[in-house]
């Protein structure tokens, strides 16, 4: 059940492009867990496995600012593998009673420490107590993109018949991009990998990492993208809005950061195909302060669509 | 009012590291413009344009979001304890 997601055209937003540019959003919410982590999640604990490292008796625990925690609670629970996940304090409360529905135990790290906090914490208690544990390592793990090499990317060739010219995705592990991408380059060299992260090091996109500034995840290699592209953490909001209002479709901020790097990179072409990744819904931030004041913000004037 | 503000990671940098400073002020607005005086620029990353506190940023005034309080405007006494904590978090 976990991937071979639709992909969604985004026309609304699009209008004003070039007639031959066309944008499409690859819809990860519909995975079980409900995000995109769900694949690379499967993967690694597949992998496991696979080399005896994850057996009946052992522990499943990461550090995580969430979707991978419900990934891996989810599978954990259909695999009868107890989970264990550090998570940040100050991730939505969604999250956090998804995590507790699914039955994983939860240790939080302090919030002001972030996901980095989290990522020390997780190797701290696995010191203690490795034997007991086995650690899907997300942002370490080569088969976390490889995952998307796998299924995500295969997926995006077909559904685009191999015309897809562009990729753009948001970083958080790194996985997304670089496995899809090393897929789409084998098939087609001139496709362009476009991250995405963050502007600045305090944001408010979460999923994503401002790799200036934080433990650059092992299986991220930014020589292999071709660009990087910055985004606001206001302008990815004012996104979520605009998907929201003029395409109907209700998404997570880092979808939103997505979205607003994919409509930038159309801009600047008279043909093309891009693909841009939208990682989950926009259920798990209802309550989150990404909807705090998005009303007025949405006032003719008051918005800033800086592109 | 003399306070103690706990700060995030990607603040740091304006703190020279610290991960928890002192700083003056009777209310919040006058909190954060102490400590923009003493660690320049760390206001900007803070507050918008506007001079409000950004949407992804929640302030805590001994525990208490100041969202819930009187915001810039909510009142502080001598040993308050300050924590500047991002809304979100990032990672994956």
């Amino acid at each position: 059940m976990i991937g071979a997601t639709p992909l969604l055209e985004i026309r609304r937003i699009a209008r004003g492009l070039h007639p031959t540019v066309r944008i499409f959003a690859k819809l990860e919410g519909f995975n079980p867990g409900g995000s995109v982590k769900d694949r690379p999640a499967l993967k690694m604990i597949q992998e496991g496995i696979k080399a005896g490292r994850l057996a009946p008796g052992k522990t499943i625990i990461d550090s995580t600012s969430g979707n991978t925690g419900i990934a891996l609670a989810l599978i954990g629970r259909v695999l009868g593998y107890p989970v264990e996940l550090v998570v940040p304090s100050n991730v939505s409360l969604e999250r956090k009673r998804i995590i507790a529905a699914l039955g994983a135990r939860v240790t939080y790290s302090d919030p002001l420490e972030g996901s980095d906090g989290a990522i020390r914490l997780c190797g701290k208690i696995l010191q203690e107590k490795a034997e007991k544990y086995f650690k899907p390592d997300q942002y370490f793990n080569p088969m976390n993109s490889q995952a998307h090499y796998e299924t995500t990317s295969p997926e995006i060739y077909r559904q685009t018949e191999g015309e897809i010219t562009h990729f753009i995705a948001g970083i958080g592990t790194g996985g997304t991009i670089m496995g899809t991408g090393r897929f789409l380059k084998e098939k087609n060299s001139r496709i362009r990998l476009i991250a995405v992260e963050p502007d600045d090091a305090l944001h408010g996109l979460e999923g994503l990492k401002h790799m200036a500034s934080s433990i650059v995840p092992g299986i991220y290699h930014e020589e292999k993208v071709d660009e990087k592209i910055p985004v606001s953490t206001e302008n990815a909001y004012a996104m979520v809005y605009r998907l929201s209002q003029e395409e109907g479709i209700l998404v997570g901020q880092s979808s939103g950061a997505a979205m607003h790097a994919a409509l930038q990179v159309a801009r600047q072409l008279r043909s093309g195909t891009l693909v841009t990744i939208f990682p989950d819904f926009g259920d798990k931030y209802l309550t989150t302060n990404l909807w705090v004041g998005w009303r007025e913000r949405m006032a003719v004037g008051n918005l800033q669509f800086s592109i | 009012m003399q306070v103690r503000v706990r700060v995030p990671t990607p603040l740091r940098k304006f703190t020279n590291g610290a991960d928890e400073v002192n700083a003056q002020g009777n209310n919040v607005r006058a909190l954060v413009e102490d400590l923009d005086k003493s660690f320049p620029g760390i206001k900007e990353r803070i507050c918008d344009e506007t001079g409000r506190i950004r949407r992804f940023v929640n302030v805590y005034v001994n525990g208490d979001d100041i969202r819930f309080l009187q915001n810039l405007e909510t009142s502080l006494k001598e040993g308050d304890s300050i924590s500047i904590v991002p809304a979100i978090a990032g990672g994956a």
